[in-house]
């Protein structure tokens, strides 16, 4: 399947802001289940971007600015071909032992409440890893109700399976922080996905977690669909936890406030079907 | 109350105040406590406090709702270390932080200590310290521990042990210096009739070291800066006293600010290149990109510039795993893989509760061991038993059972005692020793001696500052 994607992150300044600095984890890399056939970054105003790579093998842009900006404008364009592998990410770059993925951070911390649920979840049964992993799958996808708003992107895991409701974000880290506890390696993904024709969810950058299994390595779960990683998932970054795979973190000075807007467009090249939605402050991934 | 007779630093195994026999390094300290009629003391211990004040030298106590910054008790009576005690433990030293070196650029580098099965793979990835940004470079000179606090007890006339290693940010070095300064000024007679090792010159070795660890693209006469979290850190005032000393700026996170990867100072003159931060500030807030988002005491794009070779962070990022007290019980195995000697300084044997006999052990022993959180530092958070009421230890018992990978257990040892100054005139106080271990890319430089910290309290066994305790002089003999 051919995935086009057109992505514009628009920050608008309340005065010029100075010593603009984005890190930006925005680049897709190949594996067994996705080419990436082309792709470009573009920032509206001059500066310079180098790209680079982090400790999780994530391909990252550091853009500069070189003067004050009013506004600014990260244009993102590409074209990946994805291929289903049952949501098995072979063939990629892994730059990290697996224990790293066991570790907890303050956004992916289990409450004792989550710990309770993911012992539930997953208790009786086939105790196969992937088996386990799809009873908690389903239960999260279950048990928290997807609607923006609530939550924010610094919402950690505790607080929005307390509230039992967020965005594709949040339920990505509730399906770490509960698949960590049970002992589990679990990463958190950033990307993007295509919906189908009559998808009704507002589509930003999406979110997803991937779980080490023994045997066949790393699986894409997908709480806020209640599926496993498909043809329709783009993965761009990994990381322990929004935080490391944050499409974009920066840092200015001066600027005032800042208002931030995202447009987004998902489709097949082919067919041209679209669905775009902007958002408002937040920078949260709301897939 | 203390468990045994201590070790004491003045006479030996035998009864401190009693007219035991003196150790040959304390004889003219001896004599003058006995000769020196006591009004002389007091008056000399209330011009010590006034010094004190007039320096400023405070030190913030987190958690303490009476006052925010007070002053750290000074003894007037100084610890004693004779020069083959000391060469003893410089040589052990010299070889652990060696060893913590080889050990960090491995855990960040070829990995063979975790192959090889010295420390499990898991203690070193699943802690919050091991900062995976360190694998895709080399830090300059492979040197990742410039500044290390080794903490030292001793039990016996030939027992030293280690019982942290202090590879962040240790401080304290600032009351080495100043307790020097107001001992010469106050019995200068004292240094008269002893042949004491000085230690003026530590903020000279610590500028030669921070030089010499300045990356290859620096200038002949690098730009050294400190780098503080500012006037509401607890260790402030020895930030700025070091900077003085030291003859750098000290500068705060809006004083810097990177360009293409290079890290720039404002000064009136205009920007000014940097090339090696001695910094106070934890890893967590260096970089608002890299780290804790939330951070306004980093400079943005620091990480960037540091990956990129074009400036050193002292200590660098990632040391924190060297202080976690789980890693350190490994580092006599640490020691031996990397230096292919046996080590010179033995540890404290340590029950690491993550391992289920261990733990069972130390829940049903918690009133005789000493239980301390594998990332904790300053005192805070540990169990004594043997000074633990019950209902502490019950409630100890339960944090322990919720999380026994946080913490590790030790026997209570006797810390050896030195005569003190207290209400009630001289009597035997705990004390250890944190010598500052300077590792440059030249040599490891140890100015002889380092802070001696006293715990107070008439039994005590806790000397941190933050928890009541005090400090004393350190003399190193020259003959």
């Amino acid at each position: 399947m051919r995935i086009r994607v057109l992505h514009d992150t628009i920050y608008t300044y309340e005065q010029p802001a100075r010593g603009l600095i984005q890190v930006l984890r925005l680049t897709p890399r190949d594996h067994d289940g996705q080419h990436v056939r082309e792709w470009r970054i573009e920032p509206s105003v001059d500066g310079r971007l180098t790209a680079r790579e982090d400790g999780f093998g994530n391909i990252v842009h550091w853009f500069t600015a070189d003067d004050a900006a009013e506004a600014l404008t990260v244009r993102v364009t590409g074209e990946v071909e994805t291929f289903d592998t049952s949501g098995i990410v072979r063939g990629g770059v892994e730059r990290l032992p697996e224990p790293f993925y066991l570790r907890d951070t303050s956004l992916t911390l289990p409450s004792a409440e989550i710990q309770a649920f993911a012992g539930k979840a997953t208790a009786g049964g086939d105790q196969s890893r992937l088996s386990v992993l799809h009873r908690l799958l389903e239960a999260v996808h279950e048990r928290i109700e997807f609607e923006p708003g609530p939550t924010s992107a610094s919402t950690t895991a505790m607080e929005s399976f307390e509230v039992g409701k967020g965005v594709c974000q949040d339920l990505a880290h509730i399906f770490i922080a509960a698949a960590r506890h049970l002992e589990i390696p679990t990463r958190y993904v950033s990307g993007y996905f295509l919906h189908d024709d009559d998808g009704e969810d507002p589509s930003a950058g999406h979110a997803w977690a991937e779980a080490l299994l023994p045997d066949l390595g790393w699986i894409g779960f997908d709480a806020a669909n209640g599926v496993s990683a498909t043809e329709a998932h783009v993965r761009v970054a990994i990381g322990l936890d929004y935080l490391g795979a944050a499409p974009i973190r920066g840092s200015r000075v001066g600027g005032g406030t800042e208002k931030l807007e995202v447009r987004l467009k998902v489709d097949e090249p082919q067919r041209g079907q679209s669905q775009t939605q902007s958002q408002g402050t937040q920078r949260q991934s709301q897939g | 109350m203390a468990l045994a007779k201590a070790f004491d630093e003045m006479t030996g195994p035998g009864d401190a105040l009693a007219g035991a026999a003196v150790r040959d390094a304390y004889d003219a300290l001896k004599s003058w406590l006995d000769t020196t009629p006591p009004e002389h003391f007091n008056t000399r211990r209330s011009q010590a406090e006034m010094l004190f004040r007039r320096i400023g030298i405070t030190f913030a106590v987190y958690g303490s709702s009476d006052s925010t910054e007070r002053l750290i008790p000074f003894d007037i009576i100084p610890r004693v270390l004779t020069k083959p005690e000391w060469s003893f433990l410089e040589r052990g030293l010299k070889q652990r932080v060696t060893a913590l070196n080889m050990f960090l650029n491995d855990i960040y580098g070829a990995e063979e200590c975790i192959k090889a099965g010295v420390i499990p793979a898991d203690l070193v990835y699943r802690n919050q310290h091991y900062q995976m940004e360190m694998r895709s470079f080399r830090v300059p000179h492979d040197l990742y521990v410039h500044i290390a606090g080794i903490d030292i007890v001793r039990t016996g006339e030939n027992d030293f042990f280690v019982l942290e290693d202090n590879a962040r940010t240790p401080s304290g070095v600032s009351y080495m210096l100043e307790n020097r300064e107001v001992m010469l000024r106050l019995f200068p007679e004292l240094f008269s009739r002893h042949r004491v090792a000085p230690v003026e010159n530590y903020p000279d070795e610590l500028l030669a070291t921070l030089r010499s660890l300045a990356p290859q693209s620096a200038t002949r006469d690098p730009t050294v800066v400190l780098l503080t979290p500012g006037r509401y850190n607890s260790a402030f005032y020895e930030h700025s006293f070091l900077a003085d000393k030291l003859g750098v700026e000290l500068v705060e996170a809006t004083d810097l600010f990177t360009k293409d990867d290079v890290v720039y100072m404002r000064t009136t003159e205009g920007p000014r290149r940097v090339d090696v931060i001695y910094r106070r500030l934890d890893d967590d807030f260096i970089d608002p990109l890299v780290f804790r988002p939330d951070s306004v005491l980093g400079v943005p794009g620091l990480m960037n510039a540091y990956e990129r070779g074009n400036v050193t962070l002292s200590n660098a990022v990632g040391t924190g795993i060297a202080d976690d007290k789980a890693v350190y019980s490994y580092m006599p195995e640490i020691v031996k893989f990397f230096t292919g000697e046996e080590p010179i300084l033995h540890n404290v044997p340590t029950y690491r509760c993550r391992e289920k006999e261990a733990f069972s052990y130390v829940m049903d022993n918690l009133k005789d061991l000493v239980v301390k959180e594998v990332n904790g530092s300053g005192g805070y958070g540990m169990l004594v038993g043997p000074h633990a009421t019950r209902r502490e230890i019950e409630e100890f018992g339960r944090r322990l059972k919720h999380a026994p990978d946080g913490f590790i257990a030790q026997p209570t040892l006797s810390l050896s005692t030195c005569p003190t100054f207290v209400a009630s005139g001289v009597a035997p106080r705990h004390v250890d020793l944190r010598p500052f271990v300077l590792a440059g890319a030249d040599e490891i430089r140890i100015v002889p001696g380092g802070l001696t910290r006293v715990a107070l309290k008439e039994g005590s066994l806790v000397v941190n500052s933050s928890q009541g305790g005090g400090t004393k002089d350190t003399w190193v003999l020259d003959a």
